[in-house]
């Protein structure tokens, strides 16, 4: 019996999804576990499986094109079979099914009882794995080198040299058979600091020729959601000046004794997550006849990458120690910069923190990420005079500017969290009280 | 460095220890009237006599035991078989008498005998004449096996085998009998027992060789190198004891390997080579470790299918890039 493959549901937020590629064509013989198509959503490439055996009968949208949530990608039953009765229905739209993520493991299964007939006593089982993962293509989003089990592959060379380098394995694609993580992958693999000075460099000076680029899945959604944000939420601005020396020295001193790496934007965000807790209606959503004051602070962090822009979310920062916020920012902005982050890395935030300090902008105010009902736009630390105890001396300023969603903050409220954060990055001690 | 044939180097191993020491005989069928069936024993008969030089009727089980025997009562008997494919007949007295009388005897007697002779298959010679029985005899406790691949090391080795006080099993090739090689001019030229050499060096990849198989890996090897994969070719030159810490320094450096054997897969050198690689280079390897055997299958007569069957460089260069990711 012919069966219809439907776009799945592949985010929360994904309302349709466009197809990046198709692995089979018609006429073609898949199996249960097969990947046949890629498909871009709003946040990342994913790959599409079928959960039966069969021929591909039709495929009814071509590469680029974009398909519904539950409209039909393409139909697949026994050769020959009569699907006219499916097709009369196709992309009228239909209900969702059912978010499809398990069965991972009849994958392997299938996949190595169609080897078996090909077995080369020499290559033994490696050959089959060579072969097969030529047919698979690379995808950029799926976890290529983990297993149905979660497991990661890697030889046993790649794991120690990745132990000694400190390199977390899963931010590692591997490009040996079946994903399997090499001495290449390890030795090429850079750890992902610094996040935006490439794009920037280059955007300041292509603009010779006009071309049109097709609009991504994931540009479509920064443009509805901040368009949506700031049309509807009514924004304000409030800038303060901070004393960075205190901060600086703090700094300078947590890094004398930690392994790792503390970086300003570690101590922002563990200033402003403590402060957020002082003050609860900074850290709350407008949901239309409720305001939802938060129990948690998780607080997104804006990241720059090539195709746009993404905000993954740390949890609980409050809570969390610096070397905690350190690491786990590091580890979701290399996730976000390979469009691997997993959905529920990018819910649930609170409030948002942009920082645009590392290209020296000295202030801007960003447009609120919604739900939250604020964000942080924090600038550079400069080098400036101050007047200090009457004197002009040379000091260290930084400017943030919190944008707020008037209809849960008020003008006071703003700058009462404003001057939490000062005190709390002038006097960075007092973050432990 | 005089360059002599591969059997002009065991002639020359042979009669220096029988110069040297007069224990040392050589028993076997043709080896006295007829020089040898592969001339490895020419001139021996004229020099030595018949007392030390001594033809056999066609029965390897009876002329082993003699030699096993003769050990045993204080001789160094040289025991040539026309090829291991007939030492399957005196398989008991090697397997059974030469290598457990020390052992069971509690130290009292030992076998200090050289089996010698050609191994494995030489080309159409059918299922039962081609047949690689260096890992076979090196499963057995009490011995050593000894394969090599050039005149040097044959020379080296030989001498080694025929003063070892246990029992060698000491394989060739009829296909090699004539490679010319260069041999050292050292007056005792004793390369040890149970020591590897790096013959050609490399970095990308460990390829593990000997005997004929090592020739073959050769071949692979100037191959790859115009691919631009250097090849760090090891001759174990004794498949027992088997020189593991060549091999692992290698692997150190390359982290991948390969092995070339000419037995049969299962439970083969190259199956105990590479256990012993994955526990004490497990840390080094980037791939699995790959080997080029016979497949488990005799040895067919057709000339197409013995080629198929048999190792050849083109297989030798597939295992290569499949361990360097690279196909």
């Amino acid at each position: 019996m012919a069966i219809k493959i439907e776009m799945p549901k592949l985010s929360d937020t994904m309302e349709e999804g466009v197809i990046a590629k198709w692995n089979v064509k018609e006429g073609d013989k898949v199996s249960s576990g097969d990947v046949i198509a890629e498909v871009e959503t709003d946040k990342a490439t994913m790959e599409v499986e079928v959960f039966d055996d069969g021929t591909i009968l039709k495929i009814l949208a071509g590469e680029g094109d974009a398909i519904p949530l539950g409209g039909i990608m393409a139909v697949i039953g026994d050769e020959g079979e009569d699907i006219s009765d499916l097709l009369s229905g196709a992309n009228g739209g239909g209900d969702a099914p059912p978010a499809q993520k398990e069965k991972k493991a009849d994958k392997k299964e299938s996949a190595d009882s169609a080897k078996k007939e090909e077995f080369d006593p020499i290559l033994g089982d490696l050959n089959g794995k060579t072969g097969e993962s030529k047919a698979e293509p690379a995808s950029a989003a799926s976890d290529e080198n983990e297993t149905g089990d979660g497991r990661i592959k890697v030889s046993p060379l790649a794991r120690k040299m990745a132990e000694d380098k400190g390199i977390n394995l899963s931010d590692v694609k591997g490009s040996g058979p079946d994903g399997r993580i090499v001495k290449k992958d390890i030795e090429e693999f850079t750890p992902a600091s610094k996040p935006a000075e490439k794009s920037a460099a280059v955007q300041l000076f292509e603009s010779e020729e006009a071309e049109e680029v097709r609009i991504s899945q994931m540009r479509k959604t920064i443009a509805k959601r901040l368009s949506e944000s700031k049309f509807t939420n009514p924004h304000f601005y409030e800038t303060i000046d901070i004393d960075m020396e205190p901060a600086m020295a703090a700094r300078a001193g947590l890094n004398e004794v930690s392994d790792v790496k503390i970086s300003f934007n570690d101590i922002i965000v563990k200033a402003a997550s403590v402060a957020l807790r002082r003050h609860p209606a900074v850290n709350s959503s407008w949901l239309g006849d409720v305001i939802r004051k938060h129990g948690d602070v998780n607080v997104a962090v804006a990241v720059a990458i090539d195709e746009g822009l993404m905000t993954p979310v740390l949890r609980n920062t409050d809570k969390k120690n610096l070397r905690q916020i350190s690491a786990e920012t590091r580890e979701l902005a290399s996730l976000a910069r390979d469009r691997k982050l997993a959905p529920e890395q990018m819910e649930g935030s609170t409030f948002t923190i942009s920082n645009l300090g590392m290209f020296g902008i000295e202030e801007f105010t960003a447009i609120i990420n919604p739900p939250n009902a604020c964000i942080l736009a924090v600038g550079a630390i400069r080098h400036v005079p101050v007047v200090k105890d009457g004197a002009v001396v040379p000091g260290h300023r930084m400017k943030v500017t919190l944008s707020s969603d008037h209809r849960v903050v008020d003008g006071a409220k703003a700058a009462e969290f404003l001057n939490t954060f000062r005190q709390l990055l002038e006097n960075p001690l007092s973050m432990l009280l | 460095m005089a360059v002599l044939q591969f059997r002009e180097a065991l002639l020359q191993a042979i009669d220096e220890e029988m110069d040297r020491d007069e224990r040392v005989f050589i028993m076997g069928e043709e080896v006295a009237e007829y020089n040898g069936a592969y001339k490895v024993t020419e001139g021996l008969l004229d020099k030595y006599g018949f007392k030390r030089v001594i033809d056999t009727p066609i029965s390897e089980l009876g002329f082993a035991g003699i030699g096993v025997g003769a050990a045993m009562n204080g001789l160094r008997p040289i025991v040539e078989f026309m090829t291991f494919n007939f030492a399957v007949l005196a398989a008991d007295q090697i397997i059974n008498h030469a290598t457990k009388v020390r052992y069971m005897l509690g130290g009292q007697a030992s076998v200090p005998i050289v089996f010698r002779g050609p191994n494995a298959s030489a080309g159409q010679l059918g299922a039962t004449h081609s047949v690689a029985y260096d890992s076979m005899y090196a499963h057995f406790p009490g011995l050593s096996v000894i394969y090599p691949s050039e005149p040097d090391d044959a020379k080296g080795l030989l001498k080694s085998a025929i003063r070892n006080d246990d029992t060698v099993v000491f394989m060739e090739s009829e296909q090699m009998y004539g490679l010319k090689g260069e041999v050292s001019d050292e007056s005792d030229y004793i390369i040890p027992i149970g020591k590897a050499k790096i013959k050609r060096a490399g970095d990308d990849v460990t390829v593990v060789a000997s005997g004929k198989m090592y020739h073959i890996a050769k071949q692979a090897a100037a191959q790859l190198e115009k691919e631009g994969i250097e090849v760090e070719l090891i001759d174990p030159r004794t498949i027992k004891p088997f020189d593991i810490k060549t091999v692992i320094e290698s692997i150190q450096k390359t982290n991948r390997c390969v092995i070339v054997d000419e037995a049969h897969p299962y439970g083969g050198m190259a199956a105990e080579a590479g256990f012993l690689i994955q526990r004490d280079a497990f840390d080094y390897l980037d791939a699995p470790v790959l080997r080029v055997t016979l497949p488990d299958v005799n040895a067919p007569f057709s000339k197409p299918l013995f080629d198929l069957w048999l190792p050849d460089a083109k297989k030798v260069v597939q295992a290569v890039k499949a361990v360097m990711y690279r196909n």
